[in-house]
């Protein structure tokens, strides 16, 4: 489903990504751990189109397109989801008119004839007693006056609305309570299926408690150093991530 | 009867260089005509020295210019150097409102009057008196029937020296619209005023209004501005509003004109005790609009908010121009206005808080926000807080920038297309304005006006006969790259 190969990032000529390699499959979670600052954030935004970093070599291809050639809102038609390490706040657009507008895009795009009121609504209520939102909070602007587990709950009731092919869920679990991260792993875990796939970058193994991962990678100063099922992140865990420090220094990283 | 003033710019570099001679050239022949058409008027005697006294005003200060502080961003020189015609009598010929004009916003109940290139429509009826008492009608008619009225309140609120214009309009003042509310009452509906111009030449009309709202009386007023004939006009109307102890006013003043129009609108508050006052000012469209809002806080506990929202492109040009006196003690003003700017439009927002010595525990906050969407479009923002109490909040802030990229991102990380974005954001950014509006028919209809002003369509009323069916270019599309 997505394939980076040799993926090298700047922003403001500082390279970020240095000749990054992932494969995702349908069906698959990927979970991305490392250290602040090297890239985490960077490849997750890279991969919904943020045109404020620059490619300067490798590709990206999902679905078999290069993702180059695609507008972020193309790349969400497409089936890709971003949910947000920030979540922005928009005052004066309602959360019920940003994801209806959202939804109805996407169906047009795809030649589809747009949701009705109703149809719309029940979906809503539907998605979101997935993530236990309350209908208090998709009545107001989007994100505005949310609390920080209330803007993650809502990255992921709108993924939930969206229902994307590849969802990068970029440190959906920083800042949130155990009994919030169960509430945004739970939703993550109803949302999988066979035909899509998610990528999910952290910080902590906790996440990944709740979210079994299929693959665990280790980004450090760009690029992927190690690889290995769910049991790499509870070695990282004990360990941290200095050890890494040194093999990638031995690497001639 | 019709004069012209003629004025005839041989030489337009000179006019750049020496506006004055111009300005004072156009001031003689505006003398001419008063000494022609109103000296003379049969008039009560302190009609007669009111209008006096402004003609000598006037001609102490002549027209504003830009050397004049209050003047510095918007220029009158253009407007000043056409050629208009001015009436000093009603138009003759009976004319049937319903069919040059018709309300296009939906389930608004409301008393509609209308002005006639200025005059008072309803030549039949000058004079409406409602069960309740309240009164609606013709300035003129009501000037001869209350003078009492009249003595008590015309003018009084005219000793604004530095407006030229206030002052050219009162030695004018023939005919316009007079409400008045009696204490206590209600007014069970919106009164809307609407002012159409139907002339096919360039005219110049002074409209003079005047409302008074009783004791604990409750008023909605929409005064909206039209134009049939695409012809260049000069509006210079001035609007006196008394709101008496404990009275409530919710004003609202649309504006929507095309780009051959200079408007410029003076509009005084005048607010007794624990008094309150709404007024929103909504601009979609004008060639050159300068709006003066002048409100005195003049008893304890006086309330006044005072919104604007402004969308201008190509060459258009709004100046808000804001004095809010506090004169006593324990009152608040808020003023929010917000404008977007396209293309090379320009916006000037003044806005003066004055707290005088006695008006303690004053709370007065100002806030301007303003979105460029391009690098020419500019916008001139000045606070100016002039504080001689010791106990008060007063606050003032102003924004200009450009949509927020984050905010952007994120919509189109949605699958929202730019453009759809785009319109989101312009539109949210309007609606802290159009939602304090609580007519709920005219909220609906400005929301509508604005949605389709911001992806450029006309935003005149879908099915009334004004603007829409005028063969004209219609250049009022907004690049949807850049909304």
């Amino acid at each position: 489903m997505l394939s980076i190969k040799n993926l090298h990032v700047s922003i403001h000529n500082k390279e970020i990504l240095r000749g990054l390699n992932l494969e995702v499959k349908a069906g698959e979670v990927h979970a991305i751990m490392g250290p602040n600052g090297t890239g985490k954030s960077t490849l997750a935004s890279v991969i919904a189109g943020r045109d404020i970093f620059e490619v300067t070599a490798g590709e990206i291809l999902y679905k078999g397109k290069d993702l180059m050639d695609l507008s972020p809102d193309e790349r969400a038609c497409e089936g890709i989801f971003l949910g947000f390490q920030y979540p922005v706040e928009i005052p004066g657009v309602s959360m019920t008119n940003f994801m209806r507008t959202a939804v109805n895009e996407q169906r047009k795009y795809k030649g589809l004839d747009p949701l009705s009121g109703t149809a719309f609504l029940a979906r809503m209520e539907e998605k979101k007693q997935l993530v236990e939102l309350t209908s208090k909070l998709t009545n107001r602007s989007v994100n505005e006056g949310f609390s920080g587990g209330e803007k993650k709950r809502n990255e992921i009731f709108q993924m939930a609305m969206l229902e994307p092919s590849l969802a990068i869920l970029d440190e959906t679990d920083s800042g949130l309570d155990i009994d919030a991260l169960r509430v945004v792993a739970n939703g993550v875990n109803k949302l999988r299926t066979a035909d899509n796939a998610f990528v999910v970058i952290t910080h902590y193994q906790r996440l990944l408690d709740h979210i079994i991962p299929d693959f665990v990678h280790v980004l450090f100063e760009g690029r992927i150093v190690k690889s290995g099922d769910k049991s790499l992140a509870y070695e990282l865990e004990e360990k941290g991530y200095e050890w890494l420090k040194e093999s990638a220094f031995t690497s001639g990283i | 009867m019709a004069e012209g003033i003629c004025f005839h710019i041989r030489n337009l570099n000179r006019m750049k260089n020496d506006i004055q001679t111009n300005v004072i050239s156009l001031k003689e022949k505006m003398l001419h005509l008063h000494s022609q058409h109103l000296t003379g008027l049969n008039e009560a005697p302190f009609m007669k020295k009111i209008r006096e006294n402004a003609l000598e005003s006037f001609q102490k200060n002549g027209f504003p210019h830009n050397k004049m502080e209050d003047w510095r961003s918007t220029n009158l020189s253009k407007t000043l150097a056409m050629d208009f015609k001015q009436h000093f009598e009603p138009g003759s010929e009976p004319v049937n409102i319903d069919s040059i004009f018709s309300c296009d916003v939906h389930h608004l109940d409301t008393y509609l009057i209308t002005l006639l290139n200025g005059w008072y429509s309803n030549a039949e009826k000058p004079l409406n008196i409602l069960p309740d008492g309240t009164i609606i009608g013709s300035f003129a008619k009501a000037s001869v029937v209350y003078p009492e009225i009249f003595e008590k309140y015309y003018a009084k609120t005219a000793e604004d020296p530095k407006n030229g214009m206030n002052a050219l309009n009162t030695a004018f003042a023939q005919d316009g619209v007079f409400i008045y509310v009696p204490d206590n009452v209600k007014v069970d509906k919106t009164i809307q005023i609407v002012s159409i111009i139907n002339l096919d030449e360039n005219i110049l009309i002074q409209p003079r209004n005047l409302v008074v709202v009783g004791k604990n009386a409750q008023l909605q007023l929409v005064h909206c501005d039209h134009s049939v004939q695409h012809r260049a006009s000069f509006i210079n109307s001035v609007t006196e509003i008394f709101i008496e102890e404990n009275a409530e006013v919710e004003y609202y003043k649309l504006q929507n004109k095309d780009n051959e129009t200079t408007l410029i609108t003076t509009t005084y508050f005048e607010q007794a005790a624990h008094s309150r006052l709404t007024s929103n000012v909504i601009t979609l469209n004008g060639g050159l609009i300068r709006n003066n809002m002048r409100v005195s806080l003049n008893g304890a506990g006086a309330d006044a908010k005072l919104l604007g929202l402004y969308l201008m492109d190509r060459e258009q040009h709004v100046d808000n121009n804001l004095f809010i006196d506090h004169r006593s003690a324990d009152c608040t003003s808020t003023q929010l206005y917000k404008g977007i700017l396209d293309d090379q439009a320009e916006g000037v927002f003044n806005g003066h808080i004055l707290v005088r010595p006695d008006a303690q525990r004053t709370q007065a906050y100002q806030n301007s926000k303003n979105i460029l969407l391009t690098d020419k479009a500019n916008i001139h923002t000045q606070p100016q807080l002039e504080i001689y109490a010791d106990d008060v909040k007063c606050s003032h802030g102003a924004t200009v920038g450009q949509l927020d990229p984050e905010a952007m991102f994120y919509m189109r990380s949605r699958g929202i297309r730019e453009d759809t974005a785009r319109m989101l954001m312009m539109y949210a950014f309007a609606a802290e304005v159009i939602n304090q509006v609580k007519i709920l028919p005219l909220r609906h209809q400005i929301d509508e006006m604005i949605y389709k002003r911001l992806k450029g369509e006309l935003s005149t009323c879908d099915q009334c006969i004004l603007d829409c069916n005028a063969k004209r270019d219609i250049h009022f599309e907004i690049d949807l790259k850049k909304i």
